[in-house]
């Protein structure tokens, strides 16, 4: 056999494999958006399912001016329509103590602050007792006790001495995130490859050069994975500490709710919050994926 | 020092010891008494069976680890921490994965007090030399295990060292792979004339390599034997192996070789049985 016709023939089956990869890849294309198609179709159904039954039941039965004869009770379960209009509600006339966007400004700021702060001094803490064996040991048990404590209470406190404003809810804030961001930093030091420890040394780091090319990289990523969890913390020190006592904000909105037996303004509060909590979660994310461009996979939580 | 620069060695190590406390909290001696001499611009490979301390030789040359007692001197001078003059090729991949191939390489000279401008330049120039040029924007996770390696060496070579210590360094590389990285490694050591310690498990990457193969006993380890591989340079790794002088070499080594992995082995057997 000759040459060129080896060579032919192999161009042959290369064109055909070729064709063969691009029928699999645009099959393969159309099985995904399908699938695509099939999730949302199913997530709504879902939305519809629970929203309609919570609706019809709380519907169904009723006669005279008495909640109390319906299957479920409005009155203390509310309703997705009374939730509804309690938002339009909101929107259109404002709260009891006034704008709902001043409510919800109020509150972010004070989650944005107190995550910000608790964020910053987890890290520090973290990463020093981490390098620095000696405090890590004095100041252990300390820390390891005040992590044990429901620091929920320490909003009572809070109210008391900073009053009213935002500093209490802050204060709160920051207390709730600082623990879930500390032990993770301090977990990332010590998990540094030592490998990676030795490399630097011998290229010639000095201590704080470690610190900052490698330790803090190499810890990065735990810290991150701690920012989703921290958030949502920062978010509840707002809000308990709004409820615990505030002029402003979703946490009081929904105490002023529950004081006035108002079921369907509890659930709305709770669907600002949520609104909230997952526009947080995604910018959080678009965070990490900038910070780290050199993992091919973040380490996340668990994720749905 | 009184003696003239030529008689010192560049590595030596006299009556060397080392002991580590487990995590269980039982003394373990890794190396007992220990000595060793590499000449300037000496190529020599440590032979022995698995957990014998031929790490912990190359952490304690390097000023990584102290010993518990005995002397370790290069050029000269007692080590008291980690030296200059030292570049060290770990055998896993210890490149900065959060670190693009050119800042990887570029780290050293940084570190030891360039500016940017100059260490990158720099780094370009050893990225091209181990054949890596059009990678500088890459990140690690993105390049095969030999590429990662090449980084690894340029990243080492760079610091100039006059100490060489490569601990397995192609050990998780594919055969071919190995035979090609082999080779640009002699080529890059021949221009360096760096004093290396070669540690291996692999007896024909060993003799095809060095100068000089020391055999350590399984652990304590302290060194069996020392044999003198006279194969002339230039050599071409994937063909040294077939010289008579190569095989002769490596019955003789072989056989002293053997006991000490006996050894080790029944010792793990034994491990894994209790």
């Amino acid at each position: 056999m000759s040459a060129p016709s080896i060579a032919s023939r192999r161009n042959a089956v290369t064109a055909r494999a070729d064709a063969a990869a691009d029928d699999f890849d645009a099959a393969r294309a159309r099985a995904r958006q399908r699938r695509r198609a099939l999730v949302q179709v199913l997530r709504v159904v879902l939305a519809v399912v629970i929203l309609g039954t919570w609706e019809i039941t709380t519907r169904l039965g009723c006669h005279g001016p008495d909640s109390g004869t319906c299957v479920v009770d409005p009155f203390f379960f509310g309703q997705p329509s009374g939730i509804w209009s309690q938002l339009v509600s909101w929107v259109q006339k404002g709260t009891a103590q006034g704008p709902l966007w001043e409510q919800i400004a109020v509150t972010l700021e004070e989650t944005v602050l107190g995550f910000a702060i608790g964020v910053v001094l987890g890290i520090v803490f973290g990463v020093a007792l981490g390098r620095n064996r000696l405090l890590s040991d004095v100041l252990g048990p300390y820390i390891k006790a005040m992590n044990a404590m429901p620091r929920v209470v320490l909003g009572s406190i809070f109210t008391i001495a900073l009053g009213l404003e935002i500093p209490s809810k802050v204060a709160l804030a920051v207390v709730l995130v600082f623990f879930v961001v500390f032990f993770n930093a301090f977990q990332g030091v010590r998990e540094v490859d030592r490998d990676l420890l030795a490399n630097a040394r011998i290229l010639g780091a000095s201590q704080g050069q470690l610190s900052r090319h490698v330790i803090l990289p190499s810890a990065l990523s735990w810290i991150l994975a701690s920012l989703h969890t921290s958030f949502g913390f920062a978010l509840v020190g707002a809000i308990v500490g709004e409820y615990l006592g505030a002029r402003k904000g979703i946490g009081l909105m929904i105490a002023t709710a529950q004081g006035t037996f108002n079921a369907n303004g509890v659930f709305a509060a709770m669907f600002i919050l949520a609104v909230v909590a997952i526009v947080a979660e995604a910018l959080v994310t678009r965070l990490e994926n900038s910070l780290i461009k050199w993992r091919p996979n973040a380490i996340t939580e668990v994720t749905i | 020092m009184l003696q003239a620069d030529a008689t010192v060695a560049a590595i030596e190590l006299r009556g060397v010891t080392k002991r580590f406390v487990t995590t269980v909290g039982t003394a373990f001696t890794a190396l007992h008494d220990l000595d060793l001499t590499v000449a300037p611009g000496e190529f020599t490979a440590v032979v022995g069976p698995t957990g014998c301390g031929k790490s912990t030789t190359l952490a304690l040359i390097s000023g990584l680890e102290a010993p518990s007692t005995g002397t370790v001197r290069v050029f000269g001078e007692p080590v008291k921490a980690v030296g200059r003059s030292v570049g060290y090729v770990f055998q896993r991949d210890a490149v900065f994965p959060w670190k693009s191939v050119l800042d990887n390489v570029a780290m050293g000279p940084r570190f030891r007090g360039v500016d940017t401008e100059h260490a990158n330049a720099d780094a370009r120039e050893w990225i091209a030399r181990v054949g890596l040029d059009g990678f500088e924007r890459y990140y690690p996770h993105q390049l095969s295990g030999g590429m990662r390696k090449r980084v690894a060496l340029a990243q080492t070579l760079i610091n100039h060292p006059r100490i060489l210590l490569m601990d397995e360094p192609f050990s998780a590389l594919d055969v071919q792979t190995r035979a090609l990285m082999e080779n640009e490694l002699l080529d890059l050591w021949a221009s360096s004339g760096a004093s290396v310690v070669f540690v291996t498990h692999d007896l024909e990457e060993a003799i095809g390599m060095a100068d000089r193969v020391l055999v350590i006993t399984a652990g304590p380890g302290t060194v069996k034997g020392t044999y003198k591989v006279d194969l002339p340079r230039p050599r071409n790794i994937a063909e040294i192996r077939f010289q008579p002088r190569f095989i002769e070499l490596y019955e003789e080594i072989w056989n002293d070789l053997r006991d000490e992995v006996l050894v080790s082995y029944e010792r793990s057997k034994h491990r894994v049985a209790s």
